[in-house]
């Protein structure tokens, strides 16, 4: 892992340099105009977020039966990251929301979904600020469940929304209808993740120097 | 606790000593398999705690400082759900339990109802119910008067004559002289002293203890 | 051993709620009393909204569940008798189910209570279909109750475990919750739309399905430190 370390830098700054040149360069859509443009930076935000929640979840897996604290590193570097990218992304959501068609929140399927798992794993966090020694395991039962619960909760509340009209000009966007488009959008989705990996990856050797120097200082105290 | 490594054979006493906070209960607690240590394993004969499972389980007995009884039901209701618990028949066990325990007059008071030393009594025998050959005591003198103390210290002997392993915490060094066969002493979350006991516990091991 | 386990930590719940009955008595009282205080919160030209009701119902049971799980698990709590039964010999899932059933049997008897008087406080027509309605509620408490029972037996050595555990368990239930009001609603048009209560009904078994095996599976390495 530390040898793709500054490779992945440098091909996440290059990437961030490349986007908005590659955005400002993509055609304006029709109805929208400048603003479409958030999409760039809010599908990659949950593309991002997504991933974290799955490095989340299988490490808190691995954490609770194997009882491994490198797991549990991961597992809490997946929560951190994933709470970022979906804060981005219910962000600009909205933002692009009342821009594009006057409301600030509609129920859209994606948005709720994500802000549900973005309530799960900010709860994840604070049972492990909170909730007293031995909360790893809590936060990683947490973060399993939800992960768990995704596709229910998105099979739900879609099936919820299609008794009322949608407005979403989403799936449109998302089938490519718009020449052009393409590239930046997949430079931006992989920028997104790639940035969500190298974060992670820096906020694991975080966890683990602290775990480290944990037991040093146990070490130390009882010598 | 770290580095901990200690070897238990039937017949023994253990005691296990130390001042409080030393980490005397999260190592009954491993031995119990309630707690799974972070590095290292358990291991009973030749196999891992793990592996065995309920098995295992079945012939360790506890007494925690908590004590583990349902406040608002009887004596004898918590003896006779403990003794179903272990697959075993109520109608045997409960009621000789209940009179080692000294309780049969009180077999259907709530257990809210008792003294500290009446339900340290109880716990003992809850524990014991079901002919463990692992015993694990935490503090279990703990509000017994003197003639208590000396039969739960009768128990344990013929316990251990039995061939069970005793193991028994406690901080209190004049409880466990003659007592136990084995001193394991616990500082700091690591096991400072394993040796076969000599009397005059106090004595020998005081500064130990002070530190 | 492992049903018999679990039924005797079922009988012997009961032995202890039986002397008090506090647990059932506070958390149907409670239920009512947010029943009461929705009426009054969600109000339309000065009656009560009739579309409440299905909505109404269901938090009624989220919100009186959680608090009875809590009282449920702080009796374990008291003198660390959750220690003791993980100590049994017996497959520690199969005290997660006793306890699962347990509450089950709590809410279950408040829904009992609840239902009726919804139903008379909204008009609302809650028996039109009572089979159907009947296999929402299973289903639905069943759900909520599954992870909710797994959430407060791993709280029960936390701190802050009163405010965590809604906090853990909410996010986390909303497809029963949704799935429960949708197809309520859906039993309470007129004609019942009984093909959508079904369909929601098949979501909310889905949902146990997954959910249940996911707590027996992770019961164990939950409870033991």
């Amino acid at each position: 892992m530390k040898k793709l370390f500054v490779p992945l830098v440098v091909t996440v700054a290059a990437l961030f340099v490349a986007a908005p040149y590659m955005i400002a360069q993509a055609p304006y859509e029709s109805t929208m105009g400048l603003v479409q443009k958030i999409f760039y930076f809010h599908v990659p935000s949950w593309m991002a977020m997504y991933t974290a929640i799955a490095v989340c979840a299988i490490s808190s897996a691995v954490f609770l039966f194997k009882n491994n604290k490198t797991a549990d590193a991961y597992a809490v570097a997946g929560a951190e990251v994933a709470v970022l990218f979906g804060l981005m992304g219910l962000v600009s959501g909205p933002l692009w929301g009342r821009k594009a068609w006057g409301v600030w929140w509609q129920w859209d399927v994606r948005l709720t979904t994500a802000l549900l798992m973005e309530l799960i794993f900010i709860a994840c966090l604070l049972v492990r600020k909170y909730g007293g020694p031995g909360s790893e395991k809590l936060a990683a039962a947490t973060a399993l469940f939800g992960g768990a619960t995704a596709p229910f909760v998105y099979k739900s509340v879609d099936i919820w929304r299609t008794v009322h009209p949608k407005t979403s000009v989403v799936p449109e966007l998302l089938k490519g209808s718009m020449p052009g488009s393409g590239l930046p959008f997949a430079l931006s989705a992989i920028g997104f993740v790639l940035l969500a990996t190298l974060l992670m990856m820096v906020r694991v050797a975080l966890a683990r120097r602290q775990m480290a120097l944990d037991e040093l200082y146990l070490d130390y105290e009882e010598s | 606790m770290s580095h901990v490594s200690l070897t238990l054979a039937r017949g023994d006493i253990v005691g296990l000593l130390g001042p409080n906070g030393a980490g005397k209960s999260t190592l009954v607690g491993m031995l119990a398999t309630l707690v799974s240590p972070s590095a290292g394993e358990v291991r009973f004969g030749d196999r891992g705690a793990g592996a065995l499972g309920g098995e295992l389980r079945r012939r360790i007995g506890l007494l925690a400082h908590e004590l583990y009884l349902y406040p608002e039901l009887s004596a004898r209701q918590n003896l006779t759900f403990f003794a179903q618990m272990y697959g075993l028949d109520p109608r045997g066990v409960v009621d000789q339990a209940l009179e080692r325990a000294g309780l049969s007059a009180r077999a259907e008071d709530a257990v809210s109802e008792f003294s500290r030393g009446m339900r340290q009594r109880l716990a003992l025998e809850r524990a014991l119910l079901h002919g463990p050959r692992l015993v694990l005591l935490d503090e279990p003198f703990t509000g017994l008067d003197d003639s208590a103390v000396s039969l739960v210290a009768e128990r344990l002997r013929q316990l251990a004559a039995g061939g069970a392993i005793v193991v028994l915490a406690t901080h209190d060094l004049d409880l466990a002289d003659g007592l136990v066969s084995r001193v394991a002493l616990v500082q700091g979350g690591r096991l400072a002293v394993d040796e076969p006991a000599a009397p005059g516990l106090r004595a020998r091991y005081r500064s130990a203890i002070a530190h | 051993m492992f049903l018999r386990t679990a039924l005797l930590v079922l009988r012997k719940d009961a032995a202890i709620e039986a002397k008090s009955w506090e647990v059932l008595t506070t958390t149907v009282f409670f239920a009512v009393s947010a029943v009461l205080v929705f009426s009054f919160a969600f109000v339309k030209e000065g009656e009560p909204l009739e579309d409440a009701a299905a909505g109404i119902l269901w938090i009624a049971v989220a919100f009186s569940g959680t608090l009875a799980l809590g009282r449920t698990f702080e009796r374990e709590r008291y003198a660390e008798t959750l220690r003791a039964l993980l100590l049994g010999p017996a497959p520690r899932p199969a005290l997660y189910v006793g306890k699962l059933l347990g509450i089950l049997a709590v809410l279950g008897i408040a829904e009992l209570l609840l239902t009726p008087l919804v139903a008379l406080l909204f008009h609302a027509a809650l028996f039109a279909r009572p089979g159907l309605m009947a296999a929402l509620l299973v289903t639905g408490t069943t759900g909520f109750g599954c992870v909710g029972t797994l959430f407060a037996a791993m709280l029960v050595r936390a701190r802050s475990r009163d405010v965590l555990l809604p906090i853990l368990l909410y996010p986390i239930t909303i497809p029963v919750i949704i799935a429960g009001v949708r197809g309520t609603s859906a039993l309470l048009a007129s004609p019942p739309d009984e093909a959508t209560a079904v369909m929601w009904i098949g979501i909310l078994t889905a949902f146990d399905v997954v959910f249940v095996t996911l707590a027996l599976w992770t019961f164990e390495p939950l409870m033991t430190d």
